[in-house]
């Protein structure tokens, strides 16, 4: 009989940690190659052609960086409240609730200015987002409710409350399809590349991240969020107001993924519509995990992860692999970096026969 | 209005909920074994998914229904070791380990559906299951039709309930379950493999989820949709905290949530245009109050998503 | 009933290390038939960590085990349960939502077809709690009963499986008197039909009472054994605590000042609700020490939990350089002026996987010293935290090192440095060094004698009473929530704070 045995090990130095995230990205193309060869695909072919997709021609990287906006501002938020062990599964809904807020002003709202049309939506939205997180993270530490549970549950109230108002005072009048009317062209995100989709929201992603990171680092509301995570405990004893700060971080993080929403009704849909988001909210928890929670990080991770998403297309034309293939290495990235998060703490030991451990009596 | 209140119509809102419910109460009770043995499987999802992908390509190549489902089961026993690996043996974070399982069960699924199908203009089909109806009792009035006139898979649903019961609360292996989900410790001084014991009772959850997977495609539909689940498997999260981890009452959430779901279809096929979304919002919302009233009572399993681990506790 | 020659336990040499630290050098002990012995001994003197070794818990580092003269090796608890030994540890491992028939069965159910078979269980529970006098319910849920019931459990679990050596760790900290009497005679009803019984404890009438023989752990040695008809609670207390004194340490005399800490008839609760500090009054005055002892357990957690403002006292006022404090409020307890040491320092002192720097400005986050334009000033905090690692020699790579990556002595230093850094009027300190090597621990006392000096007052709660008395203006005993005694420490014997921590007032 074989038995795994964990034993702690002596921290990693620094440099090790930031190796982690690509340790575990070549761990996750390593066991893709599994599928892809099983598809009969030739694996260099096919991992050409993933990344020719993504960064090989002017189209696809703008694409790419298209569709890793929406990445960025799921990743940040998830992000934000893992870092403080608010364990929000509740991007999705965020994202949605932003989405519809941004969808109803878009269309509601006759502002002739687009900057203040823009400005309104986006303020409206990021706190429709962030309330949408706060109350699971008052159930939490007021009522002990499992925040994980909660926060998914969340996404699917929010995707229905969004099919209600699909269905009902949102719905595109004469149409019995579940699609608002479009939104006034004021509150249209404008597109910055000439024949292509790369819109104003990718510099917002980036601006936030860089925000985010400015929180984190530089003052006392990031300082406190990371204290509550690394142990609340201490913190509470060191003064920090845990309760407030655990809300304030819930409405940050919320807020956050509900950019995500804003980004795909302003930018690129121009409608509300049920399929806005492909899971951004759940690859957001990938991205976050594989990020190493760090805004920088969150933001390679999420260019990564929309390259292969873009590339996957390509790499399905050339070789037949499904595209689905994307997916696969999402799920599997999650997984790789939790087993390499485990290892900078643990050595596994694989030991064969009984329990034989003991003293040396 | 008469419509809705002819006994028709209540034969088939209850036939339609009957029908709905089944997918979530495999999953509820394969979901209850799991945490009664102090794990949380959030590879739910992915693996009904994977359920339904396997259960219906295996139908469709062999020709067997049942063949799809028993395959379906195996798929849901070998991605409940996988979850067993993670957070048994390594000891990692039940949550985001079972999120990694549903995103990498849901992208394999989509990516071997893919693979063996293309992508035809219209869906490929079997011939699905076909109601079976109960001899005599379903000439019964109103409630024949719709409770004894059902697919094989419904009526063994139903059996799962007191059968998981009966295992939970009336076999050794079930005792053993229970201890080792709320004191790993007193179940390892008493001589219980805790390990060994999480792993079973995960590998016959995935494979009830499997089922449940399988039943979307096989009977309730007869084809492979990429959305077919579409959240069933945490409803059936949700089932097991709302029915305080006893599958009796998981079951029962289970059949109200179908209700109301088979309400809203049946309403929206007689062409009465309501906010159909506002019934689905409803299990969801008791589910929310069910987790603060459980939080008092501190009923879950005490020993739920924390690994076991003895050699921590050498020098 | 003494017919048997061999022990039934014997341990030879046994030796056991906590990274480098021992908690048990070369003891030897054994366990007759029939025999109810003692195991005595302050917290810390290994007398836990000596029946963990041999309940399979920890392996030792050397020394050799004998099970009924078999030499044996107990890779886990299940081993040891299997040769008949048995330890119920303060924490009962019962399933509260079982039944007592469940708890008790489970693992070794009768089952036909692995349908479980109740009928001979229940008969066998019935029978055994005949024979020992109990009268629990066996289909009554764990979870509905007292704790002294649950107690009977354990001791039933054991029983059920013809258990030989029963080893209960302070059984009795948990159980009103009458429930204690009960206990008693189920223990010699266990040990008269030929078992063995080892009774860890520190209540000294309590062992006088029950055991046939005493053995004394002290600093993880065997100093003393003795059968109990030849020997004495003042013996005895003696015996646990030692007679030597501790070299004082050296300070400037001074004459204490006004009182810093005054706390009047407080009382506090448990994490279970249950009374913890009774109705205490106690002051401290600027430029003293004084010593709190006292067995752990005894309210000094809950008493020191209220001091940090991260327990709300039930009643009763703390005032602090003469102002009343905000109870339940950590703020209000730092803006007082004082600092605090934290019993656990990895648990309620630092933040492991922030940093140093970041660890270290805990309490004086939002002061304008690390701030600029509004935002923290990273500059500056790394400049704090470089100068409070040379003043208190931490051994780190720098500021920016991740505070897991110190050692216990370092992290200790870290707190001590955070708390010191804006020169308190108070210093209230919790086992403050613990686990330490000799090193480490003599530089934190000196550190904070050196505040004493200054003009501080300290509290110091420690179980080390070498430390307390090697330190300490006055020293005080707290018993069961109270405090039983207190006395200037050129005024007082090891004895007679031996028996106040025992719960014998003269």
């Amino acid at each position: 009989m074989i038995r795994l045995r964990l034993e702690k090990r002596p921290p990693l130095p620094d440099w090790a940690k930031a190796a982690i995230p690509l340790a575990a990205v070549a761990a996750t193309l390593l066991l893709a190659a599994a599928p892809i060869l099983a598809a009969g695909g030739n694996l260099w072919r096919s991992y050409y052609y993933l990344f020719y997709g993504a960064l090989g021609s002017r189209v696809n990287l703008l694409e790419s960086c298209v569709k890793a906006s929406p990445l960025i501002f799921t990743g940040l938020g998830v992000a934000f409240a893992f870092r403080a062990r608010f364990w929000n599964i509740g991007a999705e809904g965020q994202l949605m609730a932003g989405a519809i807020v941004a969808g109803w002003l878009g269309i509601a709202l006759p502002i002739p200015s687009r900057l203040l049309h823009l400005a309104v939506i986006i303020g409206a939205a990021f706190l429709a987002g962030g309330l949408w997180a706060a109350i699971p993270a008052w159930l939490k530490f007021r009522l002990r409710v499992d925040d994980v549970v909660t926060t998914l549950l969340f996404n699917y109230i929010m995707m229905h409350v969004m099919g209600a108002l699909l269905f009902g005072p949102l719905q595109q009048p004469d149409s019995s399809w579940p699609q608002s009317p479009e939104i006034r062209a004021t509150a249209q995100y404008p597109v910055l590349v000439a024949r292509s989709r790369f819109h104003l929201g990718i510099p917002l992603a980036l601006v936030a991240a860089g925000l985010v990171w400015l929180i984190h680092r530089k003052t006392v509301l990031g300082y406190e969020s990371r204290a509550v995570g690394a142990n609340p405990v201490a913190a509470h004893f060191g003064g920090v107001p845990t309760s407030s700060v655990l809300l304030k971080t819930a409405v940050l993080s919320g807020g956050l993924a509900a950019m995500a929403g804003v980004g795909e009704v302003c930018a690129v849909q121009h409608h509300l519509l049920m399929d806005l988001s492909p899971g951004y909210g759940y690859s957001g928890i990938v991205v976050a995990m594989l990020g190493n929670l760090h805004p920088a990080g969150v933001v390679l991770a999420a260019l990564f992860f929309s390259a292969v998403s873009v590339g996957s297309q390509t790499m399905s034309r050339m070789t037949g692999v499904p595209s689905y293939i994307s997916e696969v290495i999402q799920g599997l990235a999650l997984v790789v970096m939790l087993v390499a998060l485990l290892l900078t703490e643990y050595r596994v030991r694989v030991r064969r026969g009984a329990g034989t451990g003991g003293g040396h009596g | 209005m008469d419509d809705l209140l002819s006994l028709a119509f209540l034969t088939g809102v209850l036939a339609a909920a009957l029908r709905m419910a089944t997918p979530i109460l495999f999953a509820t009770l394969g979901e209850i074994v799991g945490e009664r043995a102090g794990v949380l499987n959030l590879g739910i999802e992915g693996t009904m998914l994977m359920g339904a992908m396997t259960g219906f390509t295996v139908a469709f190549k062999t020709g067997h229904l049942w063949l799809g489902v028993a395959a379906a089961a195996g798929v849901g026993m070998l991605l409940g070791l996988i979850m067993a690996v993670l957070v048994v043996y390594l000891g990692l974070s039940q949550h985001v380990s079972g999120l990694g399982l549903t995103l990498f069960a849901t992208g394999l699924a989509m990516f071997i559906y893919r693979l063996v199908f293309g992508s035809p203009v219209l869906p490929p089909t079997v011939e699905p299951f076909r109601p079976v109806a109960v001899p005599l009792l379903a000439r019964l009035p109103v409630l024949g039709p719709a409770l004894f006139h059902q697919y094989a898979l419904v009526y063994l649903s139903w059996l799962l309930i007191p059968a998981v019961s009966i295992l939970l609360f009336r076999t050794r292996a079930g005792l053993r379950i229970r201890t080792v989900g709320e004191n790993p410790l007193a179940a390892d001084t008493v001589g219980i493999n805790v390990h060994r014991t999480r792993t079973v009772s995960l590998v016959i959850g995935g494979a009830l989820m499997g089922i449940g997977g399988a039943f979307l495609t096989l009977a309730h539909q007869n084809m492979f949709l990429m959305d077919v689940v579409g959240g069933r498997g945490w409803i059936a999260i949700a089932m097991v905290i709302f029915g305080n981890w006893s599958p009796a009452k998981g079951a029962l959430g289970a059949l109200l949530f179908g209700l109301l779901d088979g309400l809203q279809l049946r309403l929206q096929a007689v062409g009465l245009h309501v906010p159909f979304h506002v019934f689905l919002i409803i299990p969801y919302i008791m589910t929310v109050l069910a987790m603060i009233s459980v939080s008092r009572k501190a009923s879950a399993p005490a020993g739920l998503l924390k690994p076991y681990r003895r050699e921590d506790k050498g020098g | 009933m003494n017919t048997d020659p061999t022990p039934l336990i014997e341990m030879r040499g046994i030796t056991k290390r906590f990274l480098g630290v021992p908690a048990n050098r070369g003891v030897d002990f054994r366990l007759e038939p029939g025999e109810i012995c003692a195991l005595l001994g302050e917290n810390g003197a290994g007398k836990t960590t000596l029946m963990n070794i041999l309940f399979g818990y920890y392996a030792c580092d050397e020394g050799e085990i004998r099970i009924g003269g078999e030499r044996v090796n107990l890779s886990s608890p299940r081993a040891a349960v299997r040769r008949g030994v048995r330890m119920i540890h303060q924490h009962f491992a019962l399933v509260p939502s079982l039944s007592v028939l469940e708890n008790v069965a489970v693992g070794q159910e009768d089952h036909r077809l692995g349908f479980l078979d109740w009928k001979a269980a229940r008969k066998r529970l019935l029978e055994l709690e005949r024979r020992f006098g109990m009268t629990l319910d066996p289909d009554a849920k764990v979870w509905t009963l007292s704790v002294g019931e649950q107690q009977k459990v354990e001791i039933l679990k054991a029983l059920y499986r013809e258990c030989r050596v029963l080893i209960m760790d302070e059984p009795t900290a948990v159980l009103v008197p009458s429930e204690v009497r009960e206990l008693f005679a189920m223990l010699r009803t266990f040990a008269a039909q030929g078992n063995g019984v080892v009774f860890i404890s520190h209540k000294l009438h309590e062992v006088m009472d029950i055991s046939d023989r005493i053995v004394v752990l002290r600093n993880g040695e065997v100093t003393a054994e003795k059968q109990t008809r030849d020997t004495n609670a003042r013996e005895l207390a003696g015996l646990m605590v030692g007679r030597d004194w501790p070299a004082r340490k050296e300070r400037s005399p001074r004459a204490p000042g006004r009182p810093a800490l005054e706390i009047v008839g407080l009382s506090a609760t448990n994490d279970k609700g249950l009374p913890a500090v009774r109705n205490l009054d106690l002051a401290v005055r600027e430029g003293e020490v004084l010593g709190l002892a006292g067995v752990s357990g005894n309210g000094q957690r809950e008493l020191a939990e209220v001091l940090f403002g991260v327990r709300k006292p039930t009643a009763g006022s703390v005032r602090i350089g003469g102002a009343p404090t905000r109870p339940g409020s950590p703020t209000a307890v730092i803006a007082a002026g004082a600092a605090r040491i934290p019993e656990d320092r990895i648990a309620t002192g630092l933040m492991m996987d922030l940093s140093i720097a970041e660890n270290l400005i805990l309490e004086n986050r939002r002061s304008a010293e690390f701030r600029r334009r509004g935002l923290l000033d990273h500059g500056r905090i790394r400049e704090h935290a470089g100068r409070l690692i040379g003043q208190f020699g931490i051994k780190a790579a720098g500021p920016s090192t991740a505070a897991k990556s110190l050692s216990g002595g370092n992290l200790q230093k870290v707190i001590l440095a955070r708390e010191l850094s804006a020169g308190p009027r108070l210093i209230v300190a919790a086992q403050p060094t613990r686990g330490l090597d000799v090193g480490a621990a003599e530089f934190i006392r000196g550190r904070m004698l050196e505040e004493c000096g200054r003009g501080a007052a300290i509290l110091l709660i420690s179980e080390d009473l070498d430390e307390i008395l090697s330190v300490s203006d006055r020293v005080a005993v707290m018993y069961e929530g109270r405090v039983v005694g207190i006395r200037a420490v050129n005024e007082i014997t090891r004895e007679q704070i031996g028996l106040w921590m025992s719960g014998v007032v003269p």
